[in-house]
């Protein structure tokens, strides 16, 4: 078992929310602290998802399923989990599965993964990116985040393991704490104080406690309560069970904000990087019913140090401009000017004949002059070579790259100006015009080393669809 | 090798519009407008041309696609009429048609046309395209100033100028094309302009400013072409011959291949050695006496100093920054303004280059005249520094 954690790099803080909407509340209200992650134009739960589960597949044997849990996938009807494979480079006999509908849906993956019977490893992501309406409660909550688990279902945990799964309980309850309507934007949200008293105070003791009685552990023997509740509703629940409000696990409020479906799997990742050998950790799902685990961290389990949430979340940047973040979001009608009107209408024979090139970024190696090239061709690119039907497959997604020139055009339509885009060469071979992700004005120079990231490549709103591809963006 | 074009075709009539935002007139009236002058130069009637070429870029908002739009505008009698396209080399490359079958003797008199509408846009700037179904999907949506911008960052890396130093001969170049441009009645942009200004105006794409871009215009230019024995048989005496016409497309290296650095243009090379070849130069620097190069923007012109041969690997900068390509210069370059005064409409440019030359070897570039140039060359680069096709045109006059 690993983990993958993806934080979207742009951080807009409580404070710029209020600055921009806080007409809308008295005048004396305390401004709100800390910052929400927030994707950048062409980051959305599926890219999230991409780029955790290639750090949790770093190193890792090739799963032989994917269950990708989220509310906001990007497409409610195109399997988002073969897409997510595709972008991987994952085996065509791979399982992929979507799971959605409820913010369990990512605990609720994790379960039936660990009880596969057929050994199977799973790769399980949560991720999420919830819009919020400018000045509602949920736009100062909701962050956006992606956590990935490699997982073997089976008996005793395998070498290297980063914790065993001891015991599941569910309870299945239509209670409606908010919900969102198909085809709608928002949630709507009931009020805290019933949700918390009435929701979580009355069905989570009873499911806890049958998680803790499989397990064979006592509410006193749990290390790290990872709930996703506010801290309002969590800490009179781990009093009601003896337990010190000490051992719960940060909500990441202060520094990512609430990541919906991922949130369990955020606050999982935050109790792994925080735990000793031996630690049990309580893992909750919670989204009309509830889903719990115990977990434990093997006691051989060596401190590598690898921390890849901590790791994500100190890869950020501010979002200043709190019209921007709505602009991108979609909840400020910008002119972009007449360029942004371009058609891109996208071929579907194209795009199936050229998947794995352009989801899985597979360009091609030339057998004879071992050259490598994208997009693979029929002829070699090499002039000293030029032969015919020599080149095999060959990833670039996970070659380093370096910038060979660049420029920040402020003409070409870019949903976040400038669009920066270079030449781009690759380690061992290779080079491509691409776009440069993540850059602002002034950061991009020549000889800057680059590396890969799945990104929405096009946006056609005449078709309501999206196109994706790889940028380069700074290591 | 085969014997080339070099003296077998010669130019007896070209015309060329006043390149501006022409809002009165539509891409049918500027060819008729072109044409009118090259047949009134030639002393021909429009009959007696045998075949034609048109090139035009964005069929699509221009003129429409086929060799109908030049055919119908000037009531041509059915003639053959070929339609080209090949980016900005679209001019440049109907003007290689006309030649080609004239020096295979398969017309007496053959006439390139070059036209572009753009200023039915509706915006500035050249107008978005298409890449194709699969490029679309991984190419990023450049710009024109955006792709040759990077021209600057990786020929300041290679040779080790910094950005300032750059933008500073850069900016040299705009200062010395308007300046040029001041003198020509058919340029877009009259204005002079000062090297402050360049430096000071707005960012387009880095570290090309407003005024590192050339203008965007409409307009067409032609010429008619026919053998030396006819155009003496005409009663020409002193006319321009075509020394030669060379074209080199990308074949994927620049783009796909590490062995190109970003900072030069691959083709150029290519097509100005096979055209000094044709020619029969063996030094261009002491050869050429006036140039037209494709400076759609300022650092490509730079560059292009290099990849044809004026200036040593690195030097341009210092080149350009002595005043060696203005026009009391060694090799004056852009005597007419340029695609930076004149604009660029795309099928009239590599004409529109020829047409300078043709002036001022016949000695009638008027305020702008050099004193007795005999050998001018034209270059068009079309596409992006990544994957291009490159056009080199060498004239002179008749031996």
């Amino acid at each position: 078992m690993s983990l993958g954690a993806y934080v979207p790099r742009l951080r807009l803080a409580r404070a710029t929310i209020r600055q921009g909407m806080g007409w809308l509340s008295p005048p004396n209200a305390r401004v709100p602290a800390g910052e929400r992650a927030v994707c950048d134009w062409d980051e959305d739960s599926l890219t999230l998802a991409v780029e955790a589960a290639r750090g949790c597949l770093r190193g890792a044997p090739v799963p032989g399923a994917v269950a990708l849990a989220s509310t906001t996938l990007p497409f409610a009807d195109r399997s988002n989990a073969t897409l997510l494979a595709t972008a991987l480079d994952l085996p065509a006999a791979t399982e992929t599965l979507d799971v959605t509908g409820t913010l369990r849906a990512a605990t609720s993956a994790l379960a039936q993964a660990c009880r596969r019977a057929d050994g199977v490893a799973t790769l399980v992501i949560g991720a999420d990116a919830r819009e919020a309406r400018a000045g509602s409660p949920e736009e100062m909550e909701f962050g956006a985040a992606a956590v990935a688990l490699l997982v073997a279902p089976g008996g005793a945990a395998p070498a290297g393991a980063l914790a065993q799964v001891r015991a599941t309980a569910h309870i299945a309850a239509d209670f409606v704490d908010h919900y969102r309507m198909e085809g709608e934007s928002f949630d709507y949200a009931f009020e805290e104080r019933w949700v918390r008293d009435a929701g979580i105070a009355k069905l989570l003791p009873e499911v806890m406690g049958r998680a803790l009685a499989r397990a064979g552990i006592t509410a006193a023997e749990v290390h790290h309560c990872a709930l996703p509740v506010g801290t309002a509703a969590a800490q009179p629940l781990v009093r009601a069970q003896g337990l010190d409000k000490a051992r719960l696990t940060d909500t990441q409020r202060g520094v990512c904000g609430e990541s919906g479906v991922a949130q369990p799997f955020v606050l999982l990742a935050a109790a792994l990087e925080a735990a000793a050998p031996g630690d049990n950790i309580l893992l909750v799902g919670f989204g009309q019913g509830v889903d719990v685990m115990v977990l434990s961290v093997p006691r051989t389990h060596p401190a590598t140090g690898h921390r890849p949430l901590a790791a994500a979340l100190a890869r950020r940047r501010e979002e200043t401009s709190y019209t921007r973040y709505l602009s991108h979001r979609g909840l400020l009608d910008v002119d972009f000017g007449k360029r942004a009107e371009r058609d891109n209408r996208s071929a579907a024979s194209v795009m199936w004949r050229k998947s794995r090139q352009v989801t899985g970024f597979v360009g091609g190696r030339c057998g004879l002059c071992q050259s490598v090239q994208f997009p693979k061709s029929r002829v070699c690119v090499n002039p000293g070579c030029r032969q015919s039907d020599t080149q095999a497959d060959f990833r670039l997604a996970d070659v380093a790259g370096r910038v060979k020139s660049f420029t920040e055009d402020w003409q070409a339509y870019a949903p976040r100006p400038p669009s920066v885009y270079g030449n781009v060469e690759f380690d061992g071979g290779g080079n491509l015009l691409m776009d440069i992700a993540d850059a602002q004005a002034g950061e991009v120079k020549v000889d800057m080393p680059v590396r890969f990231v799945f990104r929405i490549k096009d946006l056609d709103r005449l078709r309501a669809f999206r196109r994706y591809f790889w940028k380069a963006t700074g290591v | 090798m085969a014997q080339g074009i070099r003296d077998r075709v010669a130019i007896i009539g070209m015309g060329c519009t006043h390149f501006s935002e022409r809002w009165e007139a539509g891409a049918e009236d500027l060819m008729v407008e072109a044409v009118g002058e090259a047949l009134t130069d030639a002393g021909i009637a429009r009959d007696e041309i045998g075949a034609a070429w048109l090139g035009v870029f964005f069929d699509e908002q221009s003129t429409g696609k086929s060799a109908l739009p030049l055919s119908v505008a000037l009531r041509l009698p059915n003639i053959p009429v070929t339609r080209v396209e090949n980016l900005c080399a679209t001019g440049t490359e109907a003007l290689r048609g006309a030649v080609y079958a004239v020096a295979a003797g398969a017309c007496d008199i053959a006439l390139a046309v070059g036209v572009e509408k753009l200023k039915d846009t509706g915006y500035s700037g050249l107008p978005e395209r298409t890449k194709g179904t699969f490029e679309d999907l991984y190419l990023p949506a450049s710009t024109a100033p955006g792709a040759f911008a990077q021209l600057a960052s990786a020929y300041g890396a290679r040779h080790g100028h910094s950005m300032d130093k750059l933008r500073e001969a850069m900016a040299h170049i705009s200062v010395k094309s308007h300046e040029n441009g001041a003198r020509n009645p058919k340029a877009h942009l009259r204005n002079r302009i000062t090297a402050e200004q360049v430096l000071a105006a707005p960012m387009i794409a880095y570290p090309l400013g407003v005024l590192d871009c050339c203008g965007v215009s409409d307009g067409a230019a032609c010429a008619i072409v026919t053998t030396p024995r006819k155009a003496r048989a005409l009663g020409k005496r002193d006319f321009v011959t075509v020394k030669a016409l060379q074209l080199a497309p990308s074949n994927g290296v620049e783009m796909g291949h590490q062995s190109w650095d970003g900072s030069y243009t691959l083709t150029t090379r290519l097509a100005a050695a096979r055209a000094y070849a044709e020619a029969g130069i063996r030094d261009p620097r002491a050869g050429i006496h006036l140039m037209e190069v494709h400076d759609c923007f300022s650092i490509t012109e730079l560059v292009l100093m290099e990849d044809l041969g004026f200036s040593d690997p690195g030097r341009a900068p210092h080149d350009v920054l002595a005043g060696r390509y203005d026009r009391d210069g060694a090799i004056p370059c852009q005597t007419d303004g340029g695609l930076k005064c004149c604009g660029h409409p795309i099928g009239a440019t590599g004409l529109r280059m020829a047409y300078e030359i043709y002036l001022q070897l016949l000695g009638r570039a008027g305020e702008r005249q050099l004193k007795s140039p005999t050998l001018g060359l034209t270059h068009n680069l079309g596409g992006i520094p990544n994957r291009n096709v490159a056009s080199v045109g060498i004239f002179g006059l008749a031996a």
